[in-house]
């Protein structure tokens, strides 16, 4: 008897079957056939028309891009509808005249609108080009009189960005231009089409993924020369998402209004979330010059503006942190066990060290020199000493601890990382050996250190908080456009210093003294109401011997100041630079102390405004080494 | 020791056949693809990639002796039921369907193996299960049963597409072991009322709009019917000799979607017009009565139910895309075997003509 399993198909009709399935299969393969017959050869002379013309047209719909919101949903950034020319390049009869035609009405460079359309050379002949943005409802209506000289245009509503608070916060928002030829061929906007406008900087680009909405359209139906018959159907465009930053509008206000007029970056920190609360470079720049055309002086006044407002200095700028650098040679000294806070020197107004002079910021000198002292008076003697025994590799490393000399992945591009330096460094960097003579000018934040205005206030608050390095962040949540929570920022600690209690302990009095106590360079920062330490400094841009009276600005030294507050439990962090400012107490102290009046008013704090009583100046320049071995600081 | 007869008795006409096929398939991605920008690696390239993965797959198939399979049969429908409620419950949620399970280098997708697995299944279980009048309703409770479960389960996630595959080749299956008239006209019967509590609970609105919109496409030109007007527009307009390679202005001008992958017949259509469908439609049907013309020369009952299995998966894969494809079924995103860009497709069929090539080389082993 067979098993089972061996039992034949033929056994049960099997083959039977399979011929069954055979004849099934015929049939469908021939009706199959019957189909494309029917539509390749009966119906092909219909459908041939109607791919020839193309009847069904799809008119993209640009999506309004998602708003950006301060930290309590206040409008920072919106739309409004625009109105643009787009050109169908099927369906012009005559490129050259049209063009001309176009110039003429729009009165624009015919080179402008030749260079447009080129870009989208390679894409689909029906796909309409964008030649002009943003034209005023006067040339729109003169193009609708004109529509019969015009076959092939079409005129499309797009929204464009609308800045609810002018430049405020220009940096940090950024822009939105129109995508370029590199950038359309590139893997990130693959999706974007010729005469789509994008985020060209700051948090327009950075988040670009999340604001721009997705596009919709019309499906049209147009005759055989493209003239719009009647609209088919309609897909709407979805808008983008909101994205939720961590600024606090207010605050950023204060902030831009404590800088003034003065070029240089303020930036503000929640000490125990990383939050940005205020963010500033100045000058800034209206966003809403670069939404369409810009108009030729308006660009050349930026170009030409020798304070730079298209730089993000807050982010990009690079300074020598002078004596605000202090705080990093303090610590080292202390968790070397190289000092403590009884430790004294004695500070004649210079120090000589080989060949060279290198003098303290007060030629008269401090006398008896301890580290509360050398922090509130900002002895450079002191620190000059400090480093020469530390050696730079050993400052370095405390440096880097604290997150100076690397980007802080703040959430913006170009972000820049400073420089720390060390004999490796030097180096790599020169094919140099370290000369020991370089080292001194480093324990003052001067020579070859660079830091931005970012990792300064990270850096405070990272004293702040004692030890924690929190990722600076810009964005708190992005919320979608039923207001569905797509992701929420929770703070995220980049790493610990770990060093000892007693050390922050020493260094915070230091900065307590700095701003509360007689002698103290950054007193102009003092509030009576809440207790502020910080540290001053001003680093030197160009060595010169005589830098009193008559410094040409851009040869004046920049004025520094970090600051958190309250003292006993930090809330908040300050880093504020003023380009060519001079002195950190004078110029860049009293903007700190601004900001962080605003934002204990803000907090309810401080109940009113209270005239301010600003001690006497007592400093007169500091941090303004001249050693024979100083390599040019740079700006 | 490798048995000689192994290698004489190699089918090389089905090989030759679906190669003949693949090599049409990579010349329509090569055009159907030119009008996009394209960064990295272009897709007529990935798929060639593709197809020698598949090749490799296919020959190590067919180089295991299929009657393993047997043993491995139930195994691996559980192992695969396990996969496919864990996508349910931990699956990879991309636009608005839960299909994958995420490995991290790889989204692995269980309901395309369970294509395979259910011949597999069926073809065990009727191996062993002598049938001289055809099923009875009592007999087809097992069976459908089967077949039920893994069908629910990727309805669930929702993929209609291959829910409907699955059910195809299964009841390819059962047709080819012979249900009885009467089953079949209860079956029928009950259908009925199925497929409006279907209708009612188990399609999702999309799913329901596809279909309206097959039966009318004129109502949603820019939506789902989108697809049928203009792909009825390409392959209409291609005429008897096409309007010649990478000259279809359909395509070109990329008024098709998913012109790669689903729609790839459309352009080809467009491109090589009637007598270009002619050859590709013969090659298939070749195709299918070679796979069947397998099965019956086979010498035991698990290898001739395996090979009708493979056949019919092949063969509703080509039904129902080109069915989709000229405006004959609604649009249930089903890719033309060999011929469609993408990797898993490939795989798979891939892997099917594997399992035919085992059985056709050793039907001379008993």
């Amino acid at each position: 008897m067979k098993p089972l399993n061996n039992i034949l198909p033929e056994d049960d009709g099997g083959g039977r079957r399979i011929i069954g399935l055979s004849l099934g299969a015929c049939a469908m393969f021939f009706l199959l056939l019957s189909r494309l017959w029917y539509l390749q050869v009966i119906s092909a002379e219909d459908l041939i028309d109607q791919s020839e013309n193309n009847r069904l047209r799809f008119v993209p719909v640009a999506a309004p891009r998602g708003a950006i919101l301060d930290r309590n949903g206040k409008v920072l950034v919106s739309n409004t509808p625009s109105f643009s020319v787009a050109v169908i390049p099927q369906d012009v009869k005559n490129k050259e005249q049209l063009i001309d035609n176009l110039a003429r009405y729009l009165n624009l460079d015919r080179t402008e609108i030749e260079t447009k359309w080129n870009k989208g050379q390679g894409r689909a002949k029906y796909y309409p080009l964008v030649v002009a943005s943003g034209i005023t409802r006067d040339q729109m209506e003169f193009l609708e009189e004109n529509r019969l000289a015009l076959s092939g245009v079409n005129i499309e509503m797009k929204p464009i960005r609308a800045y609810t608070n002018g430049s405020l916060a220009s940096h940090l928002l950024g822009y939105l231009g129109e995508v370029s030829e590199d950038e359309l061929n590139s893997e990130r906007y693959r999706e974007y089409n010729a005469g789509d406008y994008i985020g060209k900087s700051g948090i327009e680009r950075a988040w670009e993924n999340y604001l721009h909405g997705t596009d919709g359209g019309r499906q049209i139906e147009v005759d055989a020369r493209g003239r719009f018959l009647r609209t088919v159907a309609e897909t709407g465009s979805s808008v983008g998402n909101t994205v939720m930053l961590t600024i606090d509008l207010d605050l950023q206000k204060a902030a831009e209004q404590a800088l003034g007029d003065q070029a240089g970056a303020a930036v503000a920190m929640d000490v125990n979330t990383g939050e940005i609360l205020a963010f500033v470079s100045s000058p800034d720049f209206d966003p809403a010059n670069f939404t369409g055309r810009m108009p030729p002086e308006v660009w050349k006044k930026y170009l030409e503006d020798e304070r730079h407002p298209l730089e993000n200095k807050a982010l990009k700028g690079m300074y020598p942190p002078g004596s605000t650098f202090k705080i990093i040679t303090a610590i080292a000294g202390l968790e070397e066990g190289l000092i403590d806070e009884h430790t004294t020197i004695q500070c004649t107004g210079s120090y000589k060290f080989g060949n060279a002079t290198f003098r303290c910021w007060d030629h008269k000198g401090h006398g008896t020199v301890d580290l509360k002292k050398s922090l509130r008076e900002s002895c450079d003697v002191y620190y000059y000493k400090l480093a020469e025994r530390l050696g730079v590799d050993r400052i370095a490393k405390y440096a880097k601890r604290f997150g100076l000399g690397a980007p802080l992945g703040i959430g913006l591009e170009n972000e820049k990382g400073g420089v720390i330096p060390t004999q490796d460094w030097k180096l790599k960097r020169f094919g140099k050996k370290w000369y020991s003579g370089e080292t001194l000018p480093v324990g003052i934040g001067q020579g070859y250190v660079l830091t931005t205005p970012v990792q300064l206030a990270s850096m405070i608050s990272t004293v702040a908080n004692e030890g924690t390095i929190l990722r600076p962040h810009l964005v708190k949540r992005v919320v979608d456009s039923d207001g569905k929570v797509l992701q929420d920022f929770a703070p995220q600690v980049l790493g610990k210093t770990g060093l000892k209690p007693a050390t922050y302990r020493f260094v915070k009095e230091g900065l307590l003294a700095v701003v509360n106590e007689a002698h103290g360079t950054g007193g102009s920062s003092r509030l009576w109401e809440v207790k502020v330490a910080g540290k001053t400094g001003s680093s030197q841009v160009v060595k010169l011997r005589d830098s009193k009276g008559g410094v040409p600005y851009r040869f004046r030294d920049h004025a520094l100041f970090v600051a958190f507050a309250p003292f006993e439990k930090p809330e908040i962090a300050v880093a504020v630079i003023v380009e060519h400012g001079e002195h950190g107490g004078s110029a860049a102290a009293p903007v700190a102390g601004k900001v962080l009046r605003a934002y204990f008013e803000g907090k309810g704090v401080i109940k009113k405004p209270v005239p301010k009583a600003v001690p006497k100046e007592e400093e007169g320049g500091e941090g303004v080494a001249e050693p024979d071995t100083a390599p040019p600081a740079q700006q | 020791m490798f048995d000689r007869r192994l290698f004489t008795n190699f089918d090389w006409t089905l090989l030759g056949v679906v190669l003949l096929i693949t090599a049409f398939g990579v010349i329509n991605i090569y055009s159907a693809s030119s009008s996009y920008r394209e960064i990295g690696t272009p897709y007529y390239l990935k798929q060639l990639y593709w197809i020698v993965a598949g090749l490799g797959l296919c020959l190590t198939v067919c180089s295991l002796d299929y009657h393993m399979l047997e043993d491995f049969a139930y195994w691996l429908y559980g192992a695969v039921l396990i996969l496919l409620v864990l996508v349910l419950v931990a699956g990879k949620t991309t636009m608005g369907a839960t299909r994958w399970i995420s490995l991290g280098f790889f989204n692995m997708q269980p309901s395309e193996p369970m294509k395979i697995v259910i011949i597999m299944t069926f073809a065990r279980f009727f191996s062993r299960y002598p049938v001289f009048k055809g099923l009875t309703l009592k007999e087809l409770v097992r069976p459908l049963l089967l077949l039920g479960i893994p069908a629910v389960l990727i309805m669930k996630q929702p993929d209609l597409g291959t829910a409907i595959l699955v059910s195809l080749i299964a009841g390819s299956m059962l047709l080819f072991v012979g249900v009885r008239w009467s089953a079949l006209a209860t079956i029928f019967a009950a259908a009925v009322p199925t497929v409006v509590i279907a209708w009612q609970f188990l399609l999702h609105d999309y799913q329901k709009k596809r279909i309206y919109n097959f039966l009318n496409p004129d109502l949603d030109p820019l939506g789902s019917g989108y697809h049928i007007i203009q792909s009825k527009i390409a392959v209409g307009s291609g005429a008897t000799f096409g309007k010649g390679f990478m000259q279809g202005t359909q395509s070109q001008l990329r008024f098709l979607p998913e012109q790669h992958t689903d729609f790839a017949f459309s352009v080809f259509a467009e491109e090589w017009g009637f007598l270009g469908c002619l050859l590709i439609l013969t090659l298939y049907l070749f195709l299918i009565l070679w796979g069947l013309g397998i099965a019956k020369k086979c010498n035991d009952r698990f290898g001739s139910l395996l090979a009708v299995g493979v056949t019919a998966m092949l063969f509703w894969h080509i039904a129902i895309n080109m069915g989709m494809v000229i405006g004959l079924m609604p649009v249930v995103g089903v890719p033309l075997p060999f011929f469609s860009y993408g990797g898993t497709s490939m795989v798979t069929s891939m892997v099917g003509v594997g399992i035919l090539l085992n059985i056709s080389m050793r039907r001379f082993m008993f």
